[in-house]
């Protein structure tokens, strides 16, 4: 093996085919819409060079602002969800559970593998206000409230988008999250009881910590995934009412397919690759820290 | 022996793939620059909601256009409206549209199709076949107002705006057809103390709401009022033109449009007003369809009645000018138009229109130029009232931007349930006239 490893012809041939796929369908559209920032057009009026008009551009375009600050509202909002519920189910397997979280486990898991649009037109007719009252408003109204328009506003629409994305993801956090869990050593847990830590401060002060890498790769995950967003709410809400809930995604698409202005929309993803890249240097150098003080 | 042996084995997969990958490259690029040679089939691309056409054509394909078929042979594909214009970019970027096509959403992506050349004139094409008289002139001057004085598609739809109302509703209440706003107003609001939704309205789609800004401006400022908009010569900003706004945003104050309007689809908002749950329901003549159908029209279609969106008071437009337009309009692919392509677009003409009529009673652009009979008393109507008619306008968007239509449309639920103001809207869609 080493021998094989050793040749650079034997290195080039295992990885060439790879890097020559990689490189024609990842690396050449990635540069090749990088360069159309700086033009203007598309494919059918054909491409004007404009240097940095784009950019000037979107530093001055309010739905490009609107859009990035939802995009990161949304980000936190169920990245903390997704996470947070999703490491309390993991804990509730491991130590309340125990043995018998595997049926649990496979229900809460089963939300991940529905299609989105399948989850999206089950939450619209959840919250549904016209032609019929969904279940949500029956149930309003059986308190004696009014029907609420649940996709009538923004901010409305935002926590359904929300209460959705994280429900349908709490049970592969839960899963990843618990993989780190019950990997820590029983004898350390034991310990810890012994010198008198129970419940929370168990939580606090050990599982924490220990389970800490697979924390991150969590998070790391779920920021990026989250910022990225498009298929869920394309399918529930579509960007609006208004463009209210449109993420720098949807807006880019927008741009290029629908508008026809492929340079702009090159210039809204490089935005997004460029907020993508800072979170992920951001999550990583805090992460070098915090092991090796560990 | 062995060493150079095993690694020319080695290297196959590499020269494999790249021999695929080329193979891949020159196949996309082999289809483009084929389709712009003469075409062997006359394929149309049509927006798979609309299946009017098709139907129509393959009937004209097996009759009056047999001979036509066989020297070039329709083929129709179909794609979601949603998604056609991003496949029509996209198929114009490799020069392969086909024979004819779905025009695209909104006549913006039209003109610029046809400054890049894919777009016939039809004005020239029909008139060197002797056929330009089989296109109704009403037909003829939408299209020109729709895109810069070119007749640039063909009109297999031709339709008329306005209210459609429950007759038995009006006469229960005891009101008289409205003929100016505030008389409307007045309507609904009678209707409203009824306990019956005085309009069905799809907020979800935008456009049945933003018509009614549009129309109301029509009214009030004149035929040429979003024209001084498109030209630069007005903005939406000015004060009489967030009137309009104000005028639709107060009928969904008072809760005219009933609740959850946002999400009312087209389908549930045209089926309020077929089952009497709504007295009232702003809609194209393409409607006809399911009025005239027993089985979705529950109201029965003798209970049916048209009339033309209302007068303004004190305003300079007339309540004769009905909206028209011509549906999602198809046009012929420059590129590929030749001989065979034009015989087909003669044999369209001449007998589209009466077809059309005869088996769907859908009115088209095309004059009926065999008798159509027993056509319902709804569609004869409707009929008389466009060949009656001298003058039309346009809607809201027509000559918006794709990017100004989109906020315009998807902003106007917002604007009937208050969630943002009609100076807010009128702000939205100017800011996208204005980049």
């Amino acid at each position: 093996m080493k021998h094989v490893l050793g040749d650079k012809r034997a290195i080039a041939i295992l990885l060439g085919p790879a890097l020559l796929v990689y490189t024609l369908v990842m690396l050449v559209p990635v540069i090749w819409s990088l360069g159309y920032t700086v033009f203007e057009g598309n494919a059918i009026t054909g491409f004007t060079f404009v240097g940095f008009d784009n950019f000037v551009r979107a530093a001055g375009d309010p739905k490009v602002w609107d859009a990035v600050l939802f995009t990161i509202k949304y980000a936190v909002v169920v990245t903390v969800g997704q996470v947070f519920m999703g490491y309390l189910m993991s804990l509730l397997y491991v130590f309340v559970l125990k043995r018998s979280s595997g049926i649990i486990r496979t229900l809460v898991f089963f939300p991940v593998v529905l299609p989105t649009v399948a989850v999206a037109l089950l939450f619209q007719k959840m919250f549904e206000v016209a032609p019929t009252t969904g279940i949500v408003n029956t149930v309003i109204n059986a308190f004696g409230g009014d029907s609420v328009d649940w996709f009538g506003s923004g901010a409305n629409a935002f926590l359904i988008i929300a209460i959705m994305d994280i429900w349908r993801s709490i049970g592969f956090y839960g899963v990843l999250l618990y993989a780190g869990i019950v990997e820590i050593p029983e004898d350390t847990l034991e310990s810890a009881r012994l010198d008198g830590a129970t419940g929370w401060s168990l939580v606090l002060h050990i599982v924490i910590p220990l389970s800490l890498p697979v924390l991150l790769s969590a998070i790391i995950f779920s920021v990026n995934g989250t910022l990225k967003v498009f298929d869920s709410i394309i399918a529930l809400t579509n960007g609006g009412p208004g463009n209210s809930t449109s993420p720098l995604t949807l807006y880019m698409f927008q741009t290029s397919f629908s508008y026809g202005e492929y340079g702009y929309g090159s210039t809204i993803a490089l935005l997004l690759t460029i907020i993508c890249l800072i979170v992920t240097v951001f999550i990583f150098r805090s992460s070098r820290r915090d092991l090796t003080k560990a | 022996m062995t060493r150079p042996m095993r690694r020319r084995a080695a290297l196959v997969p590499i020269v494999a793939s790249a021999g695929a990958l080329a193979l891949l490259l020159t196949g996309c690029g082999g289809g483009g620059g084929g389709a712009s040679s003469a075409a062997t089939q006359f394929t149309y691309l049509i927006n798979s909601e609309n299946t009017t056409i098709p139907g129509q054509l393959t009937a004209l394909a097996d009759d009056q256009c047999k001979a036509e078929n066989t020297a070039l042979p329709l083929k129709v594909e179909t794609v979601p409206q949603t998604n056609l214009d991003q496949k029509l970019q996209l198929l114009a970027g490799q020069n392969s549209l086909p024979v004819m096509y779905a025009a695209g959403n909104a006549p913006d992506l039209t003109k610029t199709l046809d400054k890049s050349g894919n777009v016939v004139d039809f004005e020239k094409a029909l008139t060197d076949l002797g056929a330009i008289d089989d296109i109704e002139p009403a037909a003829v001057s939408t299209i020109k107002a729709l895109y810069g004085g070119k007749f640039n598609v063909l009109p297999y739809q031709y339709n008329i705006e306005g209210i459609w109302y429950n007759k038995q509703i009006f006469a229960d209440a005891g009101i008289e057809v409205p003929q100016t706003w505030d008389e409307l107003v007045a309507a609904a609001d009678t209707i409203s103390k009824t306990g019956v939704t005085p309009f069905a309205a799809s907020g979800e789609q935008g456009w049945p709401l933003t018509r009614l800004v549009g129309d109301y401006l029509f009214r009030d400022l004149g035929p040429d009022a979003l024209q001084k908009v498109a030209d630069g010569d007005a903005k939406l900003t000015d004060p009489e033109y967030v009137k309009a706004a104000a005028a639709v945003a107060d009928l969904g104050a008072k809760g005219y449009f009933g609740q959850g309007v946002g999400s009312i689809d087209y389908d549930t908002a045209a089926q309020q007003f077929l089952t009497g749950k709504a007295a009232m329901f702003y809609m194209g003549s393409w409607i006809l369809d399911s009025m005239n159908n027993p089985d979705a029209n529950k109201i029965g279609s003798d209970n049916v009645g048209f009339m033309p969106f209302p007068a303004v008071d004190g305003g300079k437009g007339s309540i004769d000018e009905y909206p028209a337009n011509v549906g999602l309009p198809s046009t012929l692919n420059a590129k590929v138009y030749d001989d065979k392509v034009g015989a087909w677009l003669g044999c369209i003409a001449e007998n589209y229109g009466s077809a059309a009529l005869q088996s769907e009673g859908s009115i088209s652009g095309f004059k009926a130029n065999t008798e159509v009979t027993g056509v319902a008393p709804l569609t004869q109507e409707i009929q008389t009232t466009i060949s009656k008619s001298t003058s039309s306008v346009l809607w809201f968007e027509a000559l918006f931007s794709t990017k100004a239509t989109t906020t315009s449309q998807t902003n106007a639920a917002q604007l009937v349930t208050g969630a943002i103001s009609p100076e807010d809207f009128m702000k939205l869609v100017q800011a996208d006239l204005d980049n």
